[in-house]
């Protein structure tokens, strides 16, 4: 593609007689290439580049865009006629002058969707304009807008056309605004109000009386009661309601309920600490559509329970993380339930291998299993997971601990259909990655604290799972350089992986993993042999990067900067911690505009005027760690500046920490057991 | 019995009316006709349900007056109604003025009648203006005809109230003529009077509800006087005539069976008078019973007396046990007695409260909100006792004490939202502009923070305040070690390559790399 742009650019240039090869070309032709650029926001940038033509096409034809700052707005927005979709959370300052642009300009009226779940400054003067003036707003993220009172959501209300809408947090809002939001937007689908703790019953009933059409409501922790749980019931649309930590809810007045609803397929009643079994079986029994139910900390799972589930001969899946569940309830899952999907009984107390061999062997078209810190699950259960759910796409073990390492052949042998394997923290060694290997599907591997597997076993899975996308490595010690050097060649696609605590990686790994190109998070945390020619090379291998730990490889300094702030324009996030990055490199790095997040702890190097340089520079700061002894040096006018410009100051106050003897893990681990 | 009251009555009139004759100073050229004109002649009148109660009342006196020499020259054939009541006024003021005894103030008397004439006159002439555009435009809207009505009605009523208040003073003096023989019965026959020459005001709109049910307000507490010491059911006759009337009107009673109480209709104006209890000495009027009977002590010792301060007490006779229900005057009203579904109102304040309320005008404005507006004064202060309280506002301007009865409310109602109380959106507001205000104070202080790396020239002319912070870092050398700066310069051009042009601090001529677009480098998107 760029060959051809480059040889075309050449052609017009050189020869004047000859036409752009473009302009034969229908314009919905090239859209419909530049809809193949999808994937990476900088091959939509050179295309735009290549000529004028290119550029008017490209801006014609971008629907979303995701601006860094505020202050170039109204440029984008009249370079983007079309754009439908704002997404703002790069920018953490949104006064009410840039909703008034955005209101203003050229795509207000095409806007669909915006999300300000990050942003903050504004206020309900420009919600209010845009409400009003972007009439075909569907959709907005308010979460997190912990400032916004009533006006606001009274502002909010003028967008009628609005269907999905996340106010998570509002902390403010009460049930006045919520009114003035359930009558003014009433065709709405989606409403997320989780945390909205100044929300009652009052609110969320009218609510649910004016919004008909309601598809998913999340009333999650919210002070509601048993009031106005019957007007939710009534909704005739509602498919997914999540009442997680509603303490308001208890046995009574689930009892009282006359009759559930009909169309609702997804049930979330976590950590209701007020309902017990009985209230549970009320609404199970109220529900039999159900397909999707989680009761997560909540009541200890029993064999009555159990046996109320049957009634549900939709259901699909089905969480319990974090209950007592008893053996008896278990059996009658497996004897009575339909047969189930998704499993998860993460943290779940009681599992004994019995039990739970017995369910899987009834469940065989699980797809899904979480058993994660299951600690009484052995070998037995392992041998009946694999025999009949053959099928599985994903499994969570983490933490098995009595799993014993000849049991993780069978993963391999027989359940050749995983995408997803979570086995930190256990005995997995060698033999088991190899036989894991013939699982080719493999999308996300975790094998953080898998202290017995060596780079011999990640070599196997790197001759066959050439899918993977995220490898978790994080302290499996016995992972050295060969091993990073094949998962490198033989996973392409890998966008994250996390080698923290693995002493044995080298630069030369690094520069073997330059050649994932789509790579975008590299943890590499107390790595001490990397130092900043390895980060440089994956710098300009990985243009994608934007989440980089480096905290403790104490070889990493402002050489290592450099390169990183040129290359890395989508740098968000980076831990320099206990670097030898000084006041230079952290400069070099500030130009990167759209470094969001830093953490800057224990750098031997820096100097006040340094951070203050730094810190101006860099415009975008959303988030910066520091010692506490910074807070006391840094003037205080700067402080109020930078945090009008957005940024949250997070002042940590560790003593330096000497790297820990590498055993010492492993030592801590022995005593855990 | 009709005799017998007739017989009373003319016995009590005469009595009454040439009793004055002998003592009075004043030349009565008029005297003759009050035989004729006076209160026994209007009773039977106004017992007969088959005619209008005021107008054949009137009609009757009138004819009877007529024949009497026309002292005020007025013309005796005028068939306004109006004009008639203005002539009856004049006779009865005449009346009260030869009824009056030694101590009245003739020239204050005169004065008064005097302006009273006047205002009769213009009423007269107004009167007379609305016949003739009658006359002419016989297209004429209801509205307006009920306007002139209701104009003339009110400039009535006020005449009446003065002639009230003027006859006031002559009462008494009646009163005392009988003051010898002091017994139950000619105290009656002293208040009927005074009921009597109250009607002719509180009567007015007879024409209007077209049934003869006006009896004067102190006829009711009256009715029960009539079952006093002397056991004269004389009295009780007219009402027991009505009672039969309503009786077959109000068949369709609710709770209580029809028969089983009776029904008494006030009028409007005396549903709206501010006084229904007038002290028949000085005329000072008063709401209740009680504190006239209270204030009649300060006329004198036989006021004073256990049975004067007493309560009228009620239950004594037969007609007394049955229940008294009320209707309201207002025709179409469902507490009008003429309703299918009548329902009747219970005690007079039941009637006043719900007369003002329902066909009166909401004339009491709260003084804080001034939003808020009562016919009925106790309501207004009723309402400026929680005015402000009420903090649950409804987009229709409705105010709710509590949250649940707003919330209720708008969700029975379709396009009512909740109305958040304005103070709370400006505060809102002003804490914005002031976070606005001091996060621009912040970023002018930041401006000019004198770092210790700044060398050059500050440029705080502009606006682009984090920019120019950043420009004004003319010289880094200055600051960092040139060993640092051997590396770092040969990035840092393009790395600080700012859109805005002003970011470049960092010897931009050491740039290697591709002039980014300004646009790209702050934007990144993906397709969606």
């Amino acid at each position: 593609m760029k060959k051809r742009k480059i040889a075309d650019c050449g052609q017009e240039q050189g020869l004047e007689l000859h036409q752009n090869f473009f302009n034969t070309l229908s314009e919905e032709i090239v859209f419909t290439i530049l809809d193949f650029l999808g994937d990476n926001p900088l091959d939509k940038k050179s295309f735009s580049l290549v000529c004028k033509c290119f550029y008017s096409i490209e801006a014609v034809h971008r629907r979303a865009i995701r601006p860094l700052r505020t202050e170039h707005l109204p440029k984008i927005l009249s370079r983007y006629p079309n754009a439908e979709r704002l997404d703002l959370t790069l920018c953490p300052r949104v006064t009410d002058a840039s909703l008034v642009a955005i209101s203003s300009s050229p795509c207000g009226s095409s806007l669909r969707s915006i999300d300000l779940s990050r942003s903050r400054f504004f206020s309900a003067g420009g919600l209010s304009r845009l409400a009003s003036e972007c009439v075909n707003l569907t959709e907005i993220d308010l979460s997190n807008a912990t400032d916004l009172r009533d006006p606001g959501a009274a502002a909010l209300a003028g967008a009628r056309n609005l269907e999905r809408l996340w106010l998570g947090r509002c902390k403010l809002i009460t049930d006045m605004g919520i009114g003035c939001i359930a009558v003014g937007c009433q065709r709405l689908k989606l409403l997320n109000l989780k945390w909205c703790l100044g929300i009652g019953d009052l609110g969320v009933g009218l609510v649910a009386v004016k919004c008909s059409e309601l598809r998913t409501l999340d009333v999650s922790y919210l002070q509601i009661s048993n009031k106005c749980l019957p007007s939710i019931l009534k909704l005739p649309y509602l498919e997914d309601l999540v009442l997680e930590g509603c303490f308001g809810i208890d046995d009574d007045s689930l009892s009282t309920l006359k009759h559930g609803c009909k169309s609702l397929k997804a049930l979330d009643i976590s950590s209701c600490q007020n309902i017990s079994h009985i209230g549970l079986f009320y609404i199970i029994s109220r529900h039999e559509g159900l397909q999707h139910l989680t009761l997560a900390h909540g009541p200890p799972v029993t064999a009555p329970l159990a046996a109320s589930l049957r009634k549900l001969t939709m259901l699909q899946s089905i969480k319990l993380d974090g209950c007592s569940v008893t053996c008896s309830a278990l059996k009658v899952m497996g004897s009575y339930c339909v047969s189930l999907g998704e499993l998860s009984l993460s943290k779940c107390s009681g599992i004994t291998d019995e039990a739970f061999s017995f369910l899987v062997t009834r469940q065989k078209q699980l797809k899904r299993l979480d058993i994660t810190c299951c600690r009484k699950i052995t070998d037995v259960s392992l041998a009946h997971i694999t025999s009949s759910c053959t099928g599985l796409t994903s499994l969570k073990m983490e933490s098995c601990r009595q799993v014993s390492k000849e049991a993780f052949v069978l993963i391999g042998q027989r359940c050749n259909f995983l995408e997803e394997l979570d086995l930190t923290d256990n005995e997995v060694d060698d033999e088991g990655l190899k036989s894991i290997g013939r699982c080719s599907r493999l999308i996300v591997l975790k094998l953080g604290i898998c202290l017995n597997i060596t780079s011999e076993g990640l070599s196997h899975i790197s001759r066959s799972c050439s899918k993977l996308v995220e490898l978790d490595l994080y302290r499996s010690s016995g992972i050295s350089e060969s091993g990073i050097v094949a998962i490198a060649h033989g996973c392409p696609s890998l966008e994250m992986i996390n080698t923290s605590y693995c002493y044995g990686i080298t630069d030369n790994a690094l520069m073997s993993l330059s050649k994932c190109t789509k790579l975008h998070t590299l943890e590499c945390r107390a790595c001490p042999l990397i130092t900043s020619l390895g980060l440089g090379v994956i710098t300009i291998g990985c243009k994608q990067l934007a989440k980089l730990d480096i905290k403790k490889c104490n070889k990493i300094d402002d050489a290592g900067m450099i390169p990183l702030a040129h290359f890395s324009e989508n740098l968000r996030q980076i831990n320099l911690s206990y670097t030898s990055v000084t006041d230079a490199g952290l400069l070099a790095l500030a130009s990167i505009s759209c470094l969001q997040s830093m953490t800057i702890l224990h750098l031997k190097g820096l100097t006040l005027s340094g951070l203050t340089a730094a810190l101006l520079a860099c415009g975008g700061l959303a988030k910066v760690k520091l010692h506490a002894t910074f807070r006391s040096c840094l003037p205080e006018t700067l402080l109020e500046h930078l945090e009008a410009r957005g940024c949250v100051f997070h002042w940590r106050n560790k003593p330096f920490q000497a790297e820990l003897d590498p055993k010492c893990w492993t030592m801590l681990g022995d005593t855990l057991q | 019995m009709e005799d017998l009251e007739m017989d009373d009555e003319e016995t009590l009139c005469a009595e009454t009316w040439l009793k004055p004759s002998s003592g009075n100073s004043i030349p009565q050229p008029n005297q003759p006709s009050f035989t004729n004109f006076t209160l026994p002649k209007d009773q039977p009148a106004c017992e007969d349900p088959s005619l209008l109660d005021f107008g054949v009342r009137i009609g009757t006196s009138f004819s009877k007056y007529s024949l009497a020499p026309d002292h005020h020259g007025q013309s005796l054939q005028s068939n306004n109604s109006n004009r008639n009541q203005g002539n009856v006024n004049q006779q009865i003021n005449e009346a009260l003025q030869v009824g009056k005894a030694q101590d009245w103030d003739p020239p204050a008397m005169l004065n008064n009648l005097s302006f009273l004439e006047q205002k009769i006159h213009q009423l007269q002439g107004m009167v007379h203006i609305i016949g003739v555009r009658r006359g002419q435009i016989l297209q004429q809207s209801d509205e307006i005809a009920m306007q002139q009505q209701q104009m003339i009605t009110a400039d009535l009523t006020s005449i009446i109230v003065q002639l009230i208040s003027t006859a006031g003073s002559l009462l008494p003096l009646v009163k005392h003529n009988f003051a010898g023989p002091t017994d139950g019965a000619t105290g009656q026959h002293n208040r009927q009077m005074s009921e009597i020459l109250c009607n002719p005001g509180l009567g007015l709109n007879a024409t209007n509800t077209g049934e003869s049910h006006g009896r004067g307000g102190p006829n009711i507490p009256n009715q029960s006087n009539q079952a006093g010491p002397t056991g004269d059911t004389a009295h009780s006759h007219p009402l027991d005539e009505r009672e039969l009337k309503e009786e077959d009107d109000a068949d369709e009673g609710e709770n209580l069976p029809p028969g089983s109480y009776e029904i008494l209709q006030l009028e409007k104006e005396e549903i709206l008078a501010p006084h229904t209890h007038f002290c028949t000495i000085c005329g000072k009027g008063f709401k209740r019973d009680a504190n006239l009977r209270m204030h009649m002590r300060g006329h004198g010792d036989e006021y004073k007396t256990p049975e004067a301060l007493a309560k009228p007490n009620k239950g004594n006779g037969s007609e007394a046990m049955l229940l008294k229900r009320y209707s309201c005057p207002f025709v179409g009203c469902k507490r009008n007695k003429d309703h299918k579904k009548f329902q009747p109102l219970k005690t007079i304040l039941c009637v006043k409260n719900h007369y003002k309320r329902t066909h009166c005008d909401k004339s009491y404005i709260c003084s804080r909100c001034n939003t808020k507006k009562f016919s009925v004064i106790a309501d207004l202060k009723t309402h400026e006792k929680h005015c402000g309280k009420d903090k649950w506002l409804c987009s229709c301007g409705t105010t709710f004490s509590r949250k649940d009865k707003l919330f209720g409310h708008i969700a029975l109602f379709q396009g009512h939202t909740p109305a958040i109380p304005l103070d709370e959106s400006k505060g809102a507001e002003g804490l914005f502009e002031q976070g606005q205000a001091t996060s621009g104070e912040k970023t002018k202080v930041a401006q000019s923070i004198n770092f210790s790396f700044h060398t050059g020239s500050h440029n705080g002319s502009g606006v682009k305040n984090i920019m120019d912070v950043k420009g004004s870092i003319d010289d880094p050398c200055s600051y960092f070690s040139p060993i640092n700066m051997n590396s770092f310069n040969e990035f840092s051009g393009a790395a600080f390559d700012d859109p805005d042009g002003g970011f470049s601090f960092f010897i931009p001529d050491s740039c290697n790399y591709d002039q980014k677009n300004d646009l790209d480098v702050v934007l990144q998107a993906s397709e969606q």
